[in-house]
């Protein structure tokens, strides 16, 4: 049996010893009585023979070896029995220990789903993401999406790998008359057997669908499976149109299934893009790719295979890939910059559950003391120091134990809206739920509280000197202990006021970052990308008359004031990079400094309320022929031309990034016309500190025709409104949807917002710290306002036949007030001073994760510290009250 | 009535085991048999009896199941396991080795005084 066979089954095993020896004695008195001795004389010889039967039951209960248990069952009902003994007590700790274990497991909650948990594929430890790496980096480091001849290359024959690639596409489905923009994704044949996913249903592609001019086969995401065809299983094998083109449905992707951190709507074969960058290794789109180490090889191998078709590939085609070779590394959960963000919320949270533990530390302590006539009986009575000590840390791990049960409760209450609330979408989210993980989390934290700060009030438990103590009976306050008692307080006041200088740091940055111009008029600003219809993109003069036509419609719906062609827009994801010389001769591409680009119409600058300083804005002129203009903002100007005036000069912008191709090599040359005012296009909090911050605006009607494809996959439009922006939201769509002559209801608006939530998203991060640090402040405060009043009242208490000795021999109320509050004082100033030298290290921590953030002023120290000594001193002011008013009659008769 | 003699230190497994081995036997019966066996040389302690089954039962060198006896009564009878049959075979031979050599530290002592 194991021992918690014998736990499990006690009751029967006392049963049957009872049992046992209740035979022996029967059959003893049998005996003897036919021996011829009376009945009550036969008992009585034979119960002496076994020499009393609870004696030999607690021997054969040692025997069994469970005896710990025993007692620590005991240990467990008396703690259970004391702490239901003052309800008010336990509801105090339980509910302080609930509130730090609960806030701590959401946040843990969340770290575990967003940064622990591994990807959701079976054996992901086998599964690498595969890059190219080029000897030399550039301004974009040296790490490159694979080319996919050099995918195919790699791929083909790989003893180590199974690879498969995907890449990012977009595209309309066309449904019934009802066009939707949808995300998709090129992928190939292997992508779903290499992750080791299984389709909902169907099946994927076939090696032989994987060229050009394959059948037209397309695999649908289980989210767009269900919004048009309501999860029917006879989708498969029916026709769905993309892009204008027909395919057919041969299958479902699973539910949940994500490449890039979204769910994607069209599967369709990679390896049928018909576009010639496809077959090109030097100038190509760039593909994502991912492998499975064979069975039996190492990442090593694996490397080692790459870096050998690398040299190859590098002798094949110099050109291309000359320095330039494949690695592979382990794949890992691609989320973005919230790793930060969730170690410093984790840290703060566990800032609050060290407060929290600090307060059932000192109200442990306070009643172990208040206990310690109590413990020095037991231990006058023959109880062990050990099973005192094991007694006292029993009751600290029940506490604890219920304590955490209950945050686990609240952890999976709050955990949703938590998550409701991150800014933006927090990536895999999906993942965040409670588990074992968490669980087990939740555990240790409340178990290690209880105990680690049951373990004081524990080693206080009296072993000398037993007679001292008993003799003096409730009157003495130890020194020790009352250092002990400030050292929690202290300890209390200085985490809260961490949390607190933080929150008001936060609260201020996010002040003065709403306060900046961000450079653009926000009000009535609605942008909105757009999708022409799959039929116009294959003519260049049919996609410029599409354009247009959409910018006519557009400006003629009612409440719209202005409207214009923007690629990339400010505060939006996605920006274009390109470098610029001054002279027509540029240096090596590492070297040449960036600007923001963007391809606008003549009315951005209406649109936007971006202010012209020097020169003109573009005009209907700026077309296709005239020379080539650009306007720039006073950033690149500066960065340009320093103090010249910019407006007549020329810049010269790598063949490579000119949207105009003018010149077959070497640079293309651009006309400065105007300079506007500098736009906070990475955000307010963002902006200063962005790398490139030189912006470049160029006419789309100048757009050179064989980019006007992709340029316009990637246009959106604004408009300024003289109405609230979100009403014409559907008057707009409605206007733009069969804009083109002939084809009808195939355009779509899509990632619809207003400017203003743009400028108000980019502050999302600032605003939601800020909150929550808010929050944890104030339990914080209110945590340490808790624990000074329970250490205040407890002191007090314990000095009361001293104040009534105190006030028989005239002290006057006011100051026995003073006598306690003196004593408050020296906690909260010790617990300020040193609080205040953790929040200067803690602001450096915050500067560094958060972007804008302002330096720690003396004006945050100026608002915040004195909130925490007033509440801190209101809190101290009831049992100081109550000192004043102890009655030196009752004080002294309780000696 | 002769004097009764006190049970040498650790031999009161080593019986209990024997006795056992005989076949499935309660505890009283185990009591009266020692006794009786001994001719009441032995004095069985019926207070450490019990324990010390149980210590035997816990270390796995018994093994105990509820039977009726002949009276009719439910009894709790101990049977030998396997291990319990090795370690008797262990102990008796420690003790017969044991005894051996004091009886001829015993002989060789009347020797010495020729």
């Amino acid at each position: 049996m194991n021992w918690w066979q014998r736990l499990w089954s006690r009751g029967r095993m006392e049963e049957q010893l009872e049992r046992e020896l209740r035979f022996h004695l029967d059959e003893h008195v049998a005996d003897l009585v036919a021996r011829g001795l009376s009945p009550r004389e036969a008992r009585r010889q034979a119960i002496l023979a076994l020499g009393g039967a609870e004696q030999v039951k607690e021997q054969c209960r040692d025997a069994r070896g469970t005896r710990w248990l025993d007692d620590g069952l005991q240990d467990v009902r008396y703690a259970a029995r004391t702490l239901w003994k003052q309800p008010g007590f336990a509801a105090v700790v339980l509910l302080t220990l609930a509130l730090g274990t609960g806030a701590t497991t959401v946040v843990f909650t969340v770290v575990n789903g967003v940064l622990l948990k591994p990807l959701p594929y079976p054996e992901p430890d086998r599964l690498v993401a595969l890059h190219e790496e080029t000897d030399k980096a550039t301004q974009y480091g040296n790490r490159w999406a694979f080319a996919y001849p050099n995918f195919l290359d790699c791929s083909r024959g790989s003893r180590t790998l199974a690879m498969a690639a995907w890449r990012f596409s977009v595209g309309t489905v066309s449904e019934q008359g009802k066009a939707e923009y949808v995300s998709g994704r090129q992928i190939s044949p292997e992508l779903f057997s290499v992750l080791g996913v299984r389709l909902q249903q169907g099946r994927a592609f076939l090696p032989d669908e994987d060229h050009p001019g394959g059948a037209p086969v397309v695999l649908i995401g289980h989210s767009l499976w269900q919004r048009i065809r309501g999860g029917s299983a006879s989708a498969i094998g029916k026709p769905l149109v993309v892009d204008g083109k027909s395919f057919t449905i041969v299958g479902i992707a699973p539910t949940g299934f994500r490449l890039d951190g979204e769910e994607p709507d069209v599967l369709t074969p990679l390896g049928q893009d018909p576009s010639p960058s496809m077959r090109n290794r030097s100038r190509h789109p760039g593909i994502g790719a991912v492998a499975r180490l064979r069975p039996g090889a190492s990442l090593k191998e694996a490397q080692a295979e790459l870096a050998l078709v690398g040299r190859h590939l590098a002798a094949q085609y110099p050109d291309s890939n000359a320095g330039r070779t494949f690695v592979a590394e382990p794949l890992r959960p691609d989320v973005g910059d919230v790793r930060p963000t969730l170690w410093l919320l984790l840290g703060a949270v566990s800032l609050v559950l060290l407060i929290a533990c600090a307060n059932v530390g000192s109200l442990l302590l306070a009643r172990a003391v208040s206990r310690q006539r109590e413990l020095t009986m037991r231990v006058a009575l023959g109880a062990g120091r050990g099973r005192l000590v094991r007694q006292c840390l029993t009751e600290s791990a029940v506490l604890g134990l219920a304590g955490g049960a209950l945050g686990i409760v609240l952890a999976s209450l709050a955990i949703g809206p938590f998550v409701a609330l991150w800014p933006g979408s927090l990536p895999r989210v999906e993942n965040i739920q409670l588990d074992w993980r968490v669980l087990l989390f939740a555990l240790a934290a409340s178990l290690s509280s209880g105990l680690a700060f049951g373990l004081a009030p524990a080693l206080g438990a009296p072993a000398r000197e037993l007679e001292q103590t008993l003799r003096a009976g409730a009157r003495s306050v130890a020194g020790a202990t009352r250092r002990l008692h400030s050292s929690f307080v202290v300890s209390e006041l200085s985490l809260a006021v961490v949390l607190l200088v933080a929150a008001g740091m936060l609260g201020d940055t996010l002040v003065q970052l709403s306060s900046l111009n961000p450079g653009v008029n926000l009000k009535n600003v609605l942008v909105t990308r757009m999708a022409l219809a799959p039929s116009v993109l294959a003519q260049p003069a049919q996609i410029r008359a599409a354009w247009q036509d959409v910018l006519d419609h557009a400006r003629h719906v009612a409440g719209v004031e202005s409207v214009t062609m923007v690629d990339t827009v400010p505060m939006r994801e996605g920006n274009n990079q390109i470098g610029y010389w001054t002279t027509p001769a540029l240096p090596a591409p590492a070297d040449q400094p960036l600007t923001l680009a963007t391809s606008v119409t003549p009315d951005f600058l209406k649109v936007m309320g971006i202010r012209l300083l020097r020169g003109r804005f573009f005009d209907d002129h700026d077309r296709q022929g005239a020379e080539p203009v650009a306007v720039i903002d006073e950033v690149l100007a500066r960065q340009a031309f320093g103090r010249e005036d910019a407006v007549g000069k020329q810049l010269f912008i790598p063949v490579s990034a000119s949207p105009f191709q003018l010149s077959s090599e070497g640079s293309d040359p651009v006309r400065v016309v105007g300079v506007v005012g500098h736009v906070r296009y990475w955000g307010l909090a963002s902006d200063d500190g962005a790398r490139v911050r030189a912006q470049l605006y160029y006419p789309f009607a100048q757009v050179a025709d064989p980019l006007l494809r992709r340029w316009s996959e990637l246009m959106s439009i604004a408009v300024r409104t003289g109405v609230s922006p979100l009403t014409v939201v559907e008057p707009l769509r409605r206007a733009v949807r069969g804009a083109t002559g002939g084809v009808s209801g195939d355009q779509a608006l899509y990632e619809v917002r207003t400017l203003e939530q743009l400028v108000s998203d980019s502050l999302a991060r600032q605003r939601f710290l800020t909150l929550v640090f808010g929050i944890f402040a104030a339990a914080a405060l209110l945590l340490a306002c808790i624990g000074i009043y329970g250490v205040l009242a407890y002191l007090t208490r314990q000095r009361v036949p001293e104040i009534g000795v105190r006030m028989a021999l005239g002290a006057s109320p006011l100051g026995l007030m003073w006598m306690v509050l003196r004593q408050s004082l020296g906690m909260i100033l010790a617990g300020v001073g040193i609080g205040m030298l953790g929040a200067i290290a803690a602001g450096r921590l915050l500067e560094n994760l958060v972007e804008g953030m302002r330096p720690t002023g003396p004006t945050i120290f100026a608002v915040t510290i004195p909130v925490l000594i007033l509440a801190a001193v209101l809190a101290s002011l009831g049992p100081a009250r109550r000192a004043s008013r102890v009655d030196p009659i009752r004080a002294l008769r309780q000696e | 009535m002769t004097a009764k003699s006190d049970l040498p230190q650790g031999t009161l497994d080593l019986l209990i085991l024997k006795v056992v081995a005989l076949g499935p036997v309660h505890g009283y019966a185990i009591a009266q048999r020692l006794q009786h066996v001994s001719r009441d040389v032995v004095q069985v302690p019926q207070g450490s009896l019990y324990p010390a089954l149980h210590r035997l039962e816990n270390r796995g060198l018994l093994t105990a199941e509820w039977r009726e006896t002949g009276t009719g009564r439910d009894a709790k009878f101990y049977r030998l396991t396997k291990k319990g049959r090795a370690g008797l075979s262990a102990e008796a031979a420690g003790w017969q080795r044991l005894t051996e050599a004091i009886g001829l530290i015993l002989g060789m002592a009347d020797g010495a005084v020729e």
